[in-house]
């Protein structure tokens, strides 16, 4: 039995994919985004280790709020890291009708072995992948991330090719990633899928800053201030949202 | 019988014997469609909006008061006509006043003269000495005859507050006349009716039970003949049964004038009355007679009436209940009996009045919610929750199987059947005080003074559980007698002194009584029992040895996380605390019941509880009603109301209020999306069997905004629900303000 590292429960997510949806954090990560609102789920040691079936066991006790969109997701930190429980939770909540979510950067992804397998055998229990691009140009990538975006661009593709749903999640951080430039060319990636069913801008915010004083990080965006409704709307026209 | 003001109406039984379930249950019509037939606000309604508008900035400008009375004592006649403005008696689909000008407060004595007077002179009017005179030397009231009879043991649990918020210096409340009877009986079946009773009370062996009752008949009927003196003076004639929608709208206003011209109760709630009265307008409507507008505009102006309510108050009543609350509590939607929805166009029509004339916390206005009421209805009620913050929601699912499909809501959040029974309204015992007097010997940690009979102090360094608990269990059996009684006695000279004649004029005669008890502290007391339990919990004591401070020493399972280990000790609470109540012989032989539900005294409780074992500071406000305690929270929303949801509803039949604060991008990116999540929360919460939700919907930097910049145009109407009612912002004071912005929890970060 597969235990994972769980950084925290959020019994009401009404953003992370369709419907309410009971959301488990996972720790771990590699990829050190400079806007990352949640430092604290980087390392991946975690006091708070539970088996599928323990959080299973918890969230069907939300089944009531869930309708019939809703369901659970898992987030991170990085949940792929921890793959192979990934795949079992997934498993065990497909053989009780529960919609499964997986919210990922998709950092982890490769077509090696052995990941590659296990990614497909996930797959086969995923309902829906919530997935992440940071930034469309893999040397901005480098540097607002620390790692290049091509694993994470192949992996939008091979989403595509086998028809997976996908939404694609764009954190909107003026100066870094609101370029039009960098957003046409994300608009057109994203028009060479099949599979996305929603494109989504997120407002960069401030509210995680606090996490990475806590942790004694230096913060190095703390000039740049949360896009205003006017730079919101036009990087939605772009992506024609 | 059957009465020519009748035709068109089916069903027999509410024919010969009052009853208006069976009308409505036979007449009215079920709504599937959306809210696309709503009309606007006429002319008329925004001229009388706007006037009312400019009434309470005036009002609030001037300290919170407008006018007063100081010379006439009131009564059901103790006013002529008169109307909002001078000019608007013609466009006033709904008449009537409370006193001779709107807004103005009247002057009732009945409940206490000081109370009467302090309440003038805090204002800055002086009252008539002659009124005094009157109410000291030639007639007692309700406060003098309670604490004339106290005993010393309740004088000392009232002033170190254990037993707090008790209706001994205001009027009780609670009860809601069926005032629907008026518009489809008359007053003159009604007065018959209750001379049959009359003939029919007792055998003709006079015990007090039996004279007392033949009594108060007879003030009913007075009060009967009253009513039709004050419609009267409108010019309508109220003796006879409406004949439609602008004459039941108005016979059944008439109803609860009587009732607000009269007492002063804490709440005074209008019932269920939007499907009963839909049956009017819909029959008018197919006739051709009154079009929609005009149905939109009738309730709006009774919705307007509604929202006009004033009371006299004195500063202390208006610590315990602030935002100047008059609990008109007003039903929607439900279902029936026989599986079919209850709602109607008439429900959507009494929501859209948030619409037409913008948020208001009166009437309070309750969906009795099922997850099975229309979709439609659903969505439409949870749009207006997004957009006003103005409603709340209570179990038809739970509440039904227990009062039926024609209770009304009475206060808050307590369930009544309308028409059928009356309350002892109880305010509440301070569990979290009751704890803390079985750990100090029965010693209150402020006072120092012995309240209780004195047990032993808890000796050591620490808590441990089967020690402090059988303490507790008999602390808490004490604290149950001594209220019990002295609410006996409470309700006792409410009933010689303060007799609702008016309300309990259009309740049957067999009248059943509840007698509504209450828990305040009960999230403290779970989650210090759990920090007792799960964990070391170390004593710091004073110089005297007595017991100041707690330290939990590690975590410990904290109510709100839907975990059983904290959640077993909360329906344990409950479950004993009603168990010990019910050993005791109530006032009339009434059916005890209790709530967890705190209003906004969570902060006048809170400040006369000292640190309590769970962490919690002296002084700072209790968590509200139900709710969990700030901060316990660690899973999210869904598991604070899933632990909620576990306090069983049979135990608390007088309420489990729960008051929740969300932040519009928590519910999601767009309205419909909003719309969609709150719709997804309240099936779920409500599946589970739990009784209330407030909802409101509004993020930390409106709250914040609002408490510092009053003034702006935006903020004047800004209502927001708060434990089991709604009030506007900027009435509350700055330290309600701060606490509502501490509780603003579930700001999610995404």
């Amino acid at each position: 039995m597969n235990k994972a590292a769980v950084h925290s429960i959020e019994s009401f997510g009404s953003v992370d994919g369709p419907g309410i949806r009971f959301v488990i954090f996972l720790k771990g990560c590699a990829m050190r985004c400079r806007y990352c609102h949640n430092p604290d789920t980087w390392n991946g040691q975690s006091d708070d280790m539970r088996t599928a079936d323990e959080l299973l066991a918890q969230a069907v006790r939300f089944r009531s709020y869930w309708g019939t969109k809703g369901g659970i997701t898992v987030s991170g930190g990085e949940a792929l890291l921890q793959i192979d429980f990934l795949t079992e939770l997934f498993r065990k909540a497909k053989e009780r009708g529960i919609n499964t979510a997986l919210d990922t950067s998709a950092q982890p992804f490769r077509r090696d072995e052995p990941f590659f397998s296990r990614f497909q055998g996930l797959m086969k229990y995923t309902d829906l992948v919530l997935l992440d691009i940071k930034q469309i140009d893999s040397e901005a990538h480098q540097r607002l991330t620390g790692w290049g975006n091509e694993n994470i661009l192949d992996c939008a593709g091979y989403l595509s090719d086998i028809q997976k749903p996908v939404w694609i999640r764009h954190v909107l951080v003026p100066t870094i990633t609101d370029d039009d430039k960098y957003l046409h060319q994300l608009h057109d990636f994203i028009a060479t899928l099949h599979n996305v069913e929603k494109v989504e801008v997120l407002p960069y915010h401030t509210l995680g800053v606090y996490k990475w004083q806590q942790l004694g990080i230096p913060y190095t965006l703390k000039d740049i201030q949360p896009p205003t409704a006017e730079q919101m709307k036009k990087a939605e026209d772009i992506l024609h949202l | 019988m059957n009465r020519q003001e009748w035709q068109g109406f089916k069903g027999t039984l509410w024919k010969d014997e009052i009853n208006v379930r069976d009308f409505i249950q036979n007449n009215y019509t079920f709504f599937n469609g959306n809210e696309d037939f709503l009309e606007a606000p006429t002319a008329a309604t925004e001229k009388l909006w706007n006037m009312l508008q400019k009434l309470q900035k005036e009002e609030r400008t001037k300290g919170g008061v407008l006018d007063m009375e100081t010379k006439i004592v009131s009564s059901l006649t103790s006013y002529g006509e008169a109307y909002i403005g001078e000019d608007t008696k013609e466009i006033e689909q709904v008449v009537g006043l409370q006193t001779d000008k709107p807004l103005k407060r009247a002057f009732m004595p009945y409940g206490g003269i000081k109370m009467a007077e302090q309440a003038c002179t805090t204002y800055g009017y002086t009252p008539d000495p002659e009124l005094h005179k009157i109410f000291t030397e030639y007639h007692k009231t309700h406060n003098d005859g309670v604490f004339e009879t106290y005993t010393d043991e309740m004088k000392d649990v009232r002033h170190n507050h254990i037993l707090t918020g008790l209706p001994d210096t205001y009027g009780r409340g609670r009860i809601i006349g069926d005032y629907r009877r008026i518009a489809l009986y008359g007053i003159d079946f009604l007065i018959e009716k209750k001379k049959e009773d009359l003939s029919n009370a007792g055998s003709g062996t006079m015990t007090d039970d039996v004279i007392r009752l033949r009594e108060e008949i007879t003030m009913q009927i007075k009060a009967l003949k009253e009513m039709k003196k004050m419609a009267a003076s409108y010019g309508f004639d109220i003796s006879v049964p409406a004949t439609n929608a602008k004459e039941a709208v108005q016979w059944l206003y008439f109803g609860y004038l009587a009732a607000i011209k009269t007492q002063n109760g804490a709440a005074m709630s209008v019932g269920r009355v939007s499907t009963f009265l839909d049956i009017y307008i819909q029959k008018d409507i197919e006739n051709g007679t009154l079009t929609e507008a005009q149905a939109q505009e009738l309730i709006d102006h009774l919705v307007m009436k509604f929202r006009m309510v004033k009371f006299a108050r004195i500063p202390s009543y208006n610590e315990l209940f602030s935002g100047d609350p008059v609990w008109a509590t007003l039903e929607v939607a439900g279902m029936g009996q026989d599986g079919r929805s209850m709602v109607t166009k008439n429900d959507y029509r009494f929501l859209h009045t948030l619409e037409n004339m913008g948020p208001s916390p009166e009437p309070n206005l309750t969906v009795l919610y099922s997850s099975r009421l229309p979709e439609s209805f659903k969505k439409y009620a949870a749009k207006i929750s997004v957009v006003t913050s103005s409603i709340q929601y209570e179990n038809d699912d739970v509440m039904r199987p227990v009062w039926g499909d024609d209770y009304s809501i009475c206060c808050c959040v307590s369930a009544t059947q309308t028409g059928k029974e009356m309350q002892f309204f109880g305010a509440r015992a301070n569990l979290a005080k009751c704890l803390l007097y079985a750990i100090n010997g029965g010693v209150d940690a402020k006072t120092r003074e012995q309240c209780a009979p004195g047990f032993r102090p808890i000796t050591g360094d620490v808590l441990n559980y089967d020690d402090v608990m059988p303490r507790f269990d008999q602390m808490m059996d004490w604290l149950a007698g001594i209220y019990v009684n002295t609410l006996n006695l409470i309700h006792y000279m409410h009933d010689k002194y303060f007799y609702e004649a008016a309300e309990m004029a259009l309740i049957d005669t067999d009248v059943r009584r509840t007698f509504a008890t209450g828990i305040a502290g009960f999230s403290h007391v779970v989650d210090s029992l759990s920090a007792i339990k799960y964990t070391q919990v170390k004593l710091i004591r004073d110089e005297t040895g007595f017991i100041v401070d707690y330290k939990p020493e590690g975590e410990f399972p904290r109510y709100g996380n839907d975990d059983d280990r904290a959640d077993d000790i909360a329906v344990w609470l409950l479950k004993t605390f009603l168990t010990k109540i019910k050993k005791f012989k109530t006032y009339r032989d009434a059916e005890p019941t209790t709530s967890i539900l705190t209003i906004t005294s969570n902060l006048v409780y809170g400040k006369y509880t000292p640190n309590l074992p769970d962490g919690r500071r002296g002084g700072t406000p209790l968590s509200p009603g139900a709710n969990p305690a700030y901060g316990a929270e660690k899973n999210g929303l869904l598991a604070s109301l899933n632990s909620v949801a576990k306090l069983p509803y049979e135990y608390a039949l007088d309420g489990i209020s729960n008051t929740q604060t969300i932040s519009p991008s928590a519910l999601g990116h767009t309205e419909q999306e909003q719309i969609d999540t709150l719709t997804g929360i309240l099936d779920g919460y409500f599946d589970r069997g739990a009784h209330h939700l407030n909802v409101n919907v509004f993020g930390i930097d409106k709250l914040i905004d609002a408490m510092n910049h009053p003034e702006k145009e935006e903020y004047a109407n800004f209502t927001i629900r708060v434990s089991g009612y709604a009030v506007k912002f900027i009435d509350l004071t700055k330290e309600q303000q701060m606490d509502v912005i501490s509780r603003q929890a579930h700001e999610k970060l995404a």
